[in-house]
């Protein structure tokens, strides 16, 4: 067996004091002839939330699985807490807790099972799992429902007894892949303050990937990715203020012929975006008269607004979040 | 292997094992579905063949229903362990089996728990239906009860691993059950449950030879029946019964071992 970890090699050096808590180098990964994932590369601190925002199919799911260690990965790429992943699957496996879209509760089993049964599996038991279950139970507010069947619980219950889960054997790195899909609204903030609430408890690094821009908005750091690609990653108000002050959105029957016009003929830089025009990063709200004098037939509505991470999403890939199917 | 690597080889195999065991007894109607059919098929083929079907080599005053008990038991563990085994194709839509592969598990134990789990619950089946041997007529002391259990648990645990091995691949239950009807169904009408090989044609008797079942259910007649009406009906030796059943379960488990080392859909 190889999942002992006296005769493991030991964990390899970098500079530094300590090494990152994941750290990323050039990662690429092909599903037959798709690339899902094009030279990627990321560093997360210790105590970092990390959020992973991008649309469906941007490759963050396939991210998060090759961390999970379900895909496999090429040597020296990635590092969990120091360690290969590729060349050190069960250690790395005892530094991630993970959470999948997809619930990993079995229904028929109540609560307190789910989380012993989840435990064995750790090679934790007896009374050092009873009360690591116990306690973690008792956090998340479950303590009360622990002998009830999984399956009756709330979605919001259900996603909190998953975390208690992902967290029993106390790993470093959490790993999320889209965690509230199918909460409430009201679920879903409890669950994000559950998240921060852990992460200022103790030195617990969490990568969440998300396509919902508030909860991006939440995190320490976004990663914005887009066809397999890391676009940019920085804190949500660096993102956006790199954007300048404001964004200035027009409507128009004609996007394409008007962005063209405001750059030929007021030196705007504009790009029709979906059906509206979008003026670059640091156009000032001076070129809203120059515009509305020399197109005030054309435009319909002119927006200026606060930069969103939608606007940077927008100003990095050139294209809207949720494109329309077969855009 | 030291205390500490058992552990961690064991304690991932009692999670999955008893697991498997707590959701079959928390759905009430796999119980019935995997132990009513047979019976059902017992009852009516039985009685209705009665004694105008006799197949050579029984003894004065056993009927179809004696004849036909060996087979139903063996169609009670093929449908409890096949069964257990469609399992992984659910774990693997709700996102259970991800929560295991992510986990520091050797995929060895993987296999183990989802098999013994399987055999558990089929053994446990057939064991019920066992205690209805008298109503066909044939005995059951505590030998009989302990004996059909061994051979039980083998043919068990080739079924599970074969279960094992095909559910890991395919990702709709409906797949699952083409396969059930196609094949495992087939392997069971010829393992000798319905008709022996004595009075079936060459070819026939050629499949059945080949057939892993014909084995499972060989080793139970010679414990259930008795050597000399199993060697009249034609079957193996109990010694090359089990030999054969135990090949298979050492063959098909280490087939799937591999299989989940390799990976497979995620």
């Amino acid at each position: 067996m190889t999942s002992s970890t006296p005769s493991q090699p030991a964990p390899r050096a970098f500079a530094g004091p300590a090494p990152a808590a994941l750290r990323i180098e050039a990662l690429s990964f092909d599903y037959g002839r798709r690339h899902a994932l094009r030279e990627v590369t990321l560093d997360v601190g210790r105590g970092e939330l990390l959020g992973l925002l991008g649309p469906n199919g941007s490759g963050k799911s396939t991210l998060l699985r090759i961390l999970s260690t379900l895909l496999p990965c090429p040597p020296g790429r990635v590092w969990i807490d120091g360690l290969d992943a590729a060349r050190q699957g069960d250690a790395v496996r005892r530094r991630i807790g993970v959470a999948f879209q997809s619930p990993s509760l079995d229904g028929k089993l109540s609560v307190q099972e789910n989380v012993r049964f989840q435990g064995w599996l750790y090679g934790l038991h007896g009374a050092a799992l009873a009360a690591r279950g116990d306690a973690l139970l008792t956090r998340f507010g479950l303590a009360a429902r622990r002998h009830e069947r999984a399956e009756t619980l709330s979605g919001g219950l259900q996603r909190r007894v998953e975390l208690a889960k992902a967290l029993l054997h106390a790993p470093p790195l959490l790993l999320l892949d889209e965690p509230s899909t199918g909460l409430d609204p009201a679920a879903r903030l409890e669950f994000w303050n559950t998240l921060h609430a852990l992460r200022a408890e103790g030195a617990l690094t969490i990568v969440a990937a998300t396509h919902l821009m508030d909860e991006a908005e939440r995190c320490d750091r976004v990663a914005l990715m887009d066809e397999g690609r890391l676009m940019v990653a920085d804190t949500p108000a660096a993102l956006k203020s790199a954007l300048g002050g404001e964004v200035l959105t027009l409507e128009c029957s004609n996007p394409p012929g008007l962005a063209a016009a405001l750059g030929a003929r007021l030196g705007l830089a504009a790009q029709a975006v979906n059906g509206v025009v979008r003026l670059a990063e640091g156009t000032g709200r001076e070129a809203v008269a120059r515009i509305l004098q020399t197109f005030a037939a054309d435009v319909l509505a002119l927006h200026v607004s606060k930069p969103t991470l939608e606007d940077v999403f927008i100003a990095r890939t050139g294209h809207r979040f949720n494109r329309p199917e077969g855009a | 292997m030291n205390a500490g690597n058992a552990l961690a080889v064991a304690l991932p195999v009692w999670s999955l094992f008893a697991r498997e065991v707590l959701r079959f007894v928390r759905q009430r109607n796999r119980i019935v579905g995997a132990l009513g059919t047979p019976l059902l098929f017992w009852v009516l083929l039985g009685s209705g063949f009665g004694r105008s079907f006799s197949p050579p080599g029984l003894e004065a005053g056993m009927d179809y229903l004696a004849y036909f008990f060996p087979g139903t038991l063996l169609l009670v563990v093929l449908f409890t362990a096949i069964f257990s085994s469609i399992s992984i194709i659910e774990d693997r839509k709700d996102g259970f089996l991800q929560g295991v592969l992510v986990a520091p598990v050797p995929r060895l134990s993987i296999v183990a728990g989802k098999v013994l789990g399987g055999t558990a619950l089929a053994v446990a089946q057939g064991l019920l239906l066992l205690a209805l041997a008298p109503l066909a007529g044939l005995p059951v002391g505590w030998t009989h009860f302990l004996a059909a259990g061994g051979v039980m648990a083998l043919t068990a645990m080739a079924l599970s691993a074969l279960g094992f091995l095909w559910a890991w691949r395919t990702d709709s239950v409906q797949g699952f059950h083409a396969v059930m009807n196609l094949l495992l169904m087939p392997m069971w009408l010829l393992s000798g449950a319905l008709f022996p090989s004595t009075g079936a044609s060459p070819w026939v008797r050629a499949v059945m030879a080949v057939n892993p079942l014909t084995y499972g259910l060989a080793a139970l007649r010679r414990v259930l029946y008795g050597p000399a009406i199993a060697a009249r009906l034609g079957d193996p030796a109990l010694a090359t019964a089990l030999l054969v059943l135990s090949a298979f379960v050492v063959l098909l488990s280490a087939l799937a071992v591999r299989m989940a080392r390799r990976g497979g859909r995620v």
